[in-house]
């Protein structure tokens, strides 16, 4: 077993780590917040108080 | 919980992170884009000589300058996550804004799954040069995908500000490459013969025939206007970032081209798949080398990351706008980011990388790009003509108005002809499947949206209606 080998078990492990990562934690937020607050995002926040393009 | 919006009168809310400046726009459009000097550009060579590889270069540079003053106009206006869909939103209509959505994630997560691709041959290439034949890229591939995956959801900053890193480092190897050839630190000198003896060897349709492989110079800089809800100032970090990353492309195309042409023949680098690197290799030098090498992986992973961000952010407007499913318009309460975009987006871009072919999966991405460009450009002359200057304030005025928006609908059809001379049959299948799709959102999906909420800009009402 060369180098490449063990490089390409390496990237293995490290993907299902990340994708793990991801996972586990889109579960756990999704069970711990309410999903409307979750999707409460709106669009135009900062033309309704900052930037609102007026002459 | 951290940062969340609230205030007495309204419900609490979570918002994107506004943490973002001028750099880090710079980082996400010049990143998407300086792959294409690493690889793929070439192939406008080999379609028409040396003289075709250049105008292609310019001529392509033409057309992303108007991308990129139109995009920064509209987009300091209309200062949203999703870009250009939600200027089609404000400015065009819902089956519009649907369609260019969809150019967006197709275009983004294309360009992604090719450029896993490509470190996957990457370290084939290197693995061979060491004599370990027959590496297995699928592992290097799916790694690529799900370590930026997982830092585009851990937090915008800390993406963009490694791309700001890497994109940079492959910037500077190029300029660093073309000093040292120009000072005469090569082993080879640089040769353009080959434009005087054989300027034109398939004559002007040559010429055509290249533009499409123009485009890989600078394709994904409209990509600066997905970060438009992240940035602190929109309306002066957004045209800052946007113009700064088309001069910064536009000279790193020219230097490129000329390096490589003056160094490699051009029936050659015509076929070459790293041409900076092969460059490098012709100076002699180890230390070139090892630095284009770098800058070619740098400047693949900086393309990849950059269009899982913006991919996920075309989804996440869309899903929040309900064109999609709400679940899709999420937003993480810790890190900020639309994470379960980010997540959806990941397996998509996999299967592409891992089932698809490279030159199919990068002509898919630059065929939804130009539907979106061809969209930019009658969406301008709409944005003028329903809110002239005098009725909103712009963060950016593009000058020579209705000259750029002219000239990107005509070196557009141009490129059109310059695809279907190439990829024919998957410009017709691209076409069709947006049609099916169009037919889905008018007959199904529209009775979801929320009709009044999608509309979110204090803009006066348009003229003439």
């Amino acid at each position: 077993m060369d180098m490449w080998n063990i490089l390409e078990y390496a990237a293995w492990a490290l993907s299902v780590l990340f994708a793990a990562l991801m996972l586990v934690d889109l579960a756990r937020v999704d069970s711990t917040y309410d999903n409307d607050l979750l999707t409460s995002s709106r669009e135009g926040e900062i033309e309704a108080t900052q930037e609102r393009h007026q002459i | 919980m951290a940062n969340v919006t609230s205030t007495a009168a309204a419900p609490e809310r979570l918002q994107l992170l506004r943490v973002l400046g001028p750099g880090h726009v710079w980082a996400l459009g010049v990143g998407i884009v300086l792959v294409g000097e690493y690889m793929g550009w070439n192939f406008a060579i080999g379609k028409g000589g040396m003289i075709a590889g250049l105008v292609a270069c310019w001529v392509a540079g033409l057309l992303y300058t108007c991308v990129a003053m139109i995009d920064s106009e509209v987009t300091s206006t209309v200062a949203a996550a999703g870009g250009q869909y939600a200027q089609a939103k404000h400015i065009v209509g819902p089956l519009m804004a649907f369609n260019v959505g969809l150019f967006l994630v197709m275009a983004y997560t294309m360009l992604e799954a090719g450029n896993a691709i490509t470190i996957g041959f990457l370290l084939d290439t290197v693995a061979g040069m060491q004599g370990h034949s027959g590496l297995n890229q699928q592992p290097f591939i799916i790694l690529a995908v799900m370590f930026l995956a997982w830092l585009n959801y851990r937090g915008v900053l800390a993406t963009l500000t490694f791309n700001f890193v890497i994109t940079a480092i492959a910037f500077l190897a190029i300029i660093i490459l073309f000093l040292v050839v120009q000072f005469g630190g090569s082993n080879v000198p640089l040769d353009f013969s080959a434009v005087a003896e054989e300027p034109l060897p398939y004559g002007w349709v040559g010429i055509i025939a290249s533009i499409h492989f123009g485009l890989w110079y600078y394709l994904g800089i409209e990509g600066t206007c997905q970060a438009a809800e992240e940035v602190r100032s929109p309306s002066r970090s957004l045209p800052y970032g946007t113009m700064a990353g088309i001069m910064t492309l536009l000279i790193a195309a020219t230097l490129t081209w000329y390096v490589c042409s003056g160094l490699i023949p051009w029936e050659y680098l015509g076929q070459a798949g790293t041409p900076l690197f092969d460059a490098a290799r012709v100076t002699g030098s180890t230390g070139l080398m090892v630095l284009l090498f770098i800058g070619t992986i740098f400047s693949t992973l900086a393309s990849a990351n950059g269009c899982i961000n913006d991919a996920s952010r075309a989804w996440f407007s869309m899903g929040r706008d309900r064109y999609l499913p709400i679940w899709f318009g999420a937003v993480h309460p810790v890190y900020r980011t639309p994470y379960r975009s980010i997540v959806f987006l990941v397996p998509i871009a996999l299967i592409f990388a891992l089932g698809a072919p490279l030159d199919q999966v990068v002509t898919f991405s630059i065929l939804s790009g130009l539907l979106g460009y061809t969209f930019m450009s009658f969406n301008m002359v709409m944005f003028r003509r329903k809110w002239p200057l005098e009725t909103i304030k712009r963060g950016y005025v593009h000058p020579f108005h209705p000259l750029p928006a002219i000239v990107l609908l005509v070196l557009c059809a141009t490129a059109y002809i310059a695809v279907f001379l190439g990829y024919g049959t998957q410009l017709i299948a691209m076409m069709c499947f947006y049609i099916v799709a169009s037919l889905w959102f008018h007959f199904w999906r529209y009775r979801f949206v929320r009709r009044g909420d999608q509309f979110t800009m204090p803009w006066p009402r348009p003229q003439g209606y």
